[in-house]
């Protein structure tokens, strides 16, 4: 998308000439100048304004790779709901339950945030619907077979492998194929930031590295878990 | 100076009494007569576990605004409220640190400098435009750091960004800057580290005047090895010099910072093995007793013993007993019986530890609490807390590890200040998500307070901001500090656009609000980041960093659960400097204020009854109003009255300790 690049590098400049031009006209050294800062100060709604055009040119500051990864990461995260959906009926551990119930509040959160990171940048917006073990996602030119394709995603067979699994064995498979999911994940971020041009945008930086944050943190976990429950069925 | 208000109403105050009381006084030296009993006035304590809290909680429903949102405020008093300058204007505010009459203030867009010698009026003296997420800032003699973490950020300062991945323009580490003028600071130096710096942490070794020592946490992805030589994200099985699985440790020479590099770069997660959970906490283990008593069906599971729901055990009836209808006595009893064997089999049972763990643990730390005084560190890493000893500065070492399953993100530490007590927040969804909705459990991005004994902790109780928020509002526990006031453990503490509470964890089985301060969503109908990011008390201020709105100051109201006296012990403590990841050790001047304190926590938790308090508080007053001599000899009389009725009371002590010091300092 060529014309949108250029619109992206019209905006960067227009962001930093703006930070320019608001720092030079800030100049206060002096310490007794409090009440004519405050005089100098513009109003609380012209502020306002300032705030909320900055934090929408601010938007305009992404690249197609971000656009990708967000798109993807919706249904990759998808994928987390339907597998954590079914720790509970299928006799998982209290432990795996909550683990499942932390993802799936996790996982949610993070797709409305990456809904909204869409919508803001006018993009199109995966919807997702889940129905049992399958998947749709609606609305962002994505099919079936793309997000299929991801890093760490489940075969549909793998998910059916793990709906038909109960107890002990469900927790060794559901924390098995888990820690895939989620090195899916992490490969996605690595891909996002060694693009040139990409996770610039402070939204999209912090939101892929809270993922690859918290998701390395959740593989830890679970390899101890799942390193617990293999050490034990040897015995 | 106008931070020292109070002080100094409290001089002019006793300049009035010494001249009222000269009368008196010559009375009482020409006279051997008893002195009269100057008038005093006994402030209202309640105790802790008696606080009225206003209901409904008035932080629920509150209308959003960026500069007009409603507010709610309780035992606060709002001194100022300051927008950020233009440039900096919508862009994240981070976090704070003290020096003098200063506060710097970081933004991703660089650092602001406020003098807030007049914390009702602060005064913009700087702003340095110099883009980098996040701006974690600490200050320590004439030098200043300020953390870089993002992509975005250039060694030139530039606000244009870095848009190739591989670059030699990118900063991602630790900036350090000359402030010996702070309101011209001086770009002097920079170390890059393989991970940038999420936070850092500033480490002055009691014995070492001539170097401090920076621990780097980094927690985004590693650089490639093409952009900083020698970076790997390789598992260290692998690659013995991969970047993750450790912290740095920068070592700065002060009168020389451009000579700062990493010292070393110590794996203080190494050999973590599968994380030792906690056991239940004191609550619930009285809820199961409860139930037990009440006859519930209770199971070991995973080493904890866990209350059987109903549910289930109608359906184990049947299923596993074929128990048709109303149970009886006897099918309870043999379902009683079988339940561990009903368990095992369902569940696979048993929970011995495995002894054959992968590299397990974290890959980082998100932050470190350097606490030099006691030679300890609280590192926050992912999965875990550690206790760290920091006595050799360059090589910390972990004496303890311990890990919560409802503990999503080790976010960071605050020791209590005799350092026996340590609270963890956990940082669940990293900042930017709703984390503090009605269905949110109360355990899961809180903070855990554990004690301390022999270099162990042990996990006492959860604090989470009880006040429900929308799910516009990011919220979790975030950055908070101690209010030195004397004999309690009072922290006040950010929760993003929860806003700040202020909570008393001297009980660490019992944390309990007792302030707090609030303001609706930035936006009505949509997520915008905002709320307070840190807020710490500096000497008698409480300065909080509001990402989106600025820097707001209060100060502590006095009220049955804090008292004037409380307060005014707390504002003798003086710090030179504050970086809130370096935690400073208290030290309380003898003054009336800290005798007064401690009266009223002992009429408050009834640990002296009420003819000696009186006797106190009149004691008190009298010395106060009378000449130095006489002063003496009341103290004097007083301490030895205190040390009789002490016993074995630890408050009591501290209370005939600070009244004898008060009168050998006359």
């Amino acid at each position: 998308m060529p014309s949108a690049k250029k619109t992206l590098l019209i905006n960067a400049l227009l962001v930093s000439t703006l930070i320019f031009s608001a720092c030079s006209s800030s100049k206060n050294t002096s310490s007794e100048n409090a009440s004519e800062q405050r005089n100098n100060r513009p109003s609380n709604a012209e502020l306002e304004e300032i705030y909320w055009a900055r934090i929408d040119s601010s938007k305009m500051n992404f690249t197609e790779a971000d656009v990708k990864f967000m798109t993807g990461m919706i249904g990759h995260h998808a994928q987390a709901l339907i597998m954590s959906r079914l720790a509970p009926e299928n006799g998982a551990s209290s432990q795996v339950q909550t683990l499942a119930a932390r993802i799936i509040n996790a996982q949610k959160d993070e797709i409305a945030s990456m809904q909204t990171w869409l919508r803001d940048r006018d993009q199109p917006v995966p919807e997702v619907h889940i129905e049992g073990l399958n998947l749709m996602i609606h609305g962002a030119g994505m099919d079936h077979s793309n997000h299929m394709n991801m890093a760490g995603m489940l075969s549909q067979e793998q998910l059916v492998e793990l709906s038909e699994a109960k107890g002990k064995e469900f927790d060794r498979l559901f924390l098995t194929y888990m820690i895939q999911h989620h090195q899916g994940a992490v490969t996605m971020v690595k891909t996002l930031i060694s693009t040139d041009g990409a996770a610039q945008d402070e939204q999209a930086f912090r939101l892929s590295t809270d993922i690859n944050v918290d998701q390395i943190t959740e593989i830890e976990r679970m390899k101890l878990m799942l390193n617990k429950i293999e050490s034990e069925s040897k015995d | 100076m106008k931070l020292n208000k109070l002080t100094k109403t409290g001089v002019f105050k006793s300049v009035w009494i010494f001249l009222f009381s000269a009368a008196l006084m010559t009375y009482a030296c020409s006279s051997t007569e008893p002195m009269m009993d100057v008038d005093y006035t006994s402030p209202t304590v309640n105790s802790l576990s008696n606080v009225d809290s206003p209901t409904p909680d008035p932080r629920v429903g509150l209308g959003a605004g960026l500069f007009d949102a409603e507010e709610a405020i309780w035992n606060l008093n709002k001194l100022s409220s300051t927008p950020p300058p233009e440039a900096f204007l919508g862009v994240t505010n981070s976090d704070l640190a003290f020096k003098g009459k200063y506060a710097i203030q970081g933004n991703y867009n660089g650092v602001l400098v406020w003098d807030i010698s007049d914390p009702a009026n602060p005064v913009l003296v700087k702003d340095y435009l110099c883009p980098a997420s996040q701006s974690d800032v600490s200050v320590y003699g004439d030098l200043m750091f300020v953390s870089g973490e993002g992509l975005s950020g250039r060694l030139d300062c530039g606000t244009e960004g870095v848009q190739q991945a591989v670059s030699d323009e990118r900063l991602r580490g630790i900036r350090i800057f000359d402030i010996s003028n702070i309101e011209e600071p001086e770009y002097v130096a920079n170390v890059q580290t393989c991970r940038g710096s999420h936070t850092h942490s500033v480490l002055k070794d009691p014995n070492d005047d001539e170097n401090v020592y920076v621990y780097v946490s980094g927690s985004a992805s590693v650089r490639p090895e093409e952009e900083l030589p020698g970076c790997s994200d390789m598992s260290p099985d692998d690659d013995p010099n991969s970047a993750l699985f450790r912290i740095e440790v920068i070592k700065v020479p002060l009168s020389n910072p451009e000579m700062s590099k990493i010292v070393s770069s110590p794996r203080i997660f190494e050999d973590l093995k599968a994380p030792p959970t906690h056991g239940m906490s004191p609550a619930d283990a009285i809820e199961i007793e409860k139930a037990r008593k009440a006859g519930a069906f209770i199971i070991e599971f995973n080493g904890q013993e866990t209350v059987v729901p109903d549910r289930f055990v109608t359906q184990l009836m049947s299923n596993a007993l074929g128990v048709q209808g109303e149970p009886t006595a006897a099918d309870s009893a043999a379902l009683r019986e079988q339940l561990p064997a009903i368990v095992a089999r369902m569940f696979g049972g048993g929970d011995g530890d495995s002894e054959e763990d992968d590299r397990g643990g974290p890959t980082q730390c998100h932050d470190i609490t350097l606490y030099p005084e006691i030679g300890l560190a609280g590192g926050a890493c992912e999965g875990y807390g550690l206790l760290l000893d920091i006595s050799d500065p360059a090589n910390p070492t972990r004496i303890d590890a311990v890990a919560d399953s409802n503990f999503s993100y080790w976010h960071s530490a605050t020791f209590s200040n005799d350092g026996k007590k340590v609270l963890f927040t956990d940082e669940w969804g990293g900042g930017g998500q709703p984390k503090c909705r009605e269905a949110d459990p109360m355990e899961w991005g809180a903070n855990a307070i554990f004690t301390i004994e022999n270099g162990k902790m042990e996990f006492q109780e959860y604090y989470k901001l009880p006040a429900p928020q929308t799910s516009q509002e990011n919220c979790v526990a975030h950055n908070g500090s101690m209010i030195p006031v004397p004999g309690r453990e009072i922290m006040v503490q950010s929760w993003y656009q929860g806003g700040i509470s202020v909570f008393d964890w001297t009980d660490p089985n019992n944390p309990i609000e007792i302030a707090f301060q609030d303001y609706g969503p930035i936006a009505a109908d949509r997520m915008a980041n905002g709320g307070s990011w840190s807020v710490y008390w500096y000497n008698g201020a409480i300065v909080s960093s509001e990402i989106a709105r600025g820097l707001d100051i209060f100060e502590l109201e006095a009220t049955p659960y804090i008292t004037q006296n409380e307060i005014d012990a707390a504002n003798t403590v003086k710090l030179e400097y504050l970086n809130a990841q370096g935690q400073p050790k208290f030290v309380w001047p003898k003054t009336f204020a800290l005798s007064k304190a401690y009266v009223d926590q002992l009429e408050r938790n009834k640990e002296l009854d009420n003819t000696a308090v009186k006797m106190a508080r009149q004691s008190l007053a009298n010395a106060e109003a009378a000449n130095p001599k006489v002063r003496k000899k009341i103290l004097t009389e007083l301490a030895d009255k205190m040390d009789g009725m002490a016993s074995d009371n630890e408050k009591v002590k501290m209370l005939a300790e600070s009244v004898r010091g008060l009168a050998s300092n006359q």
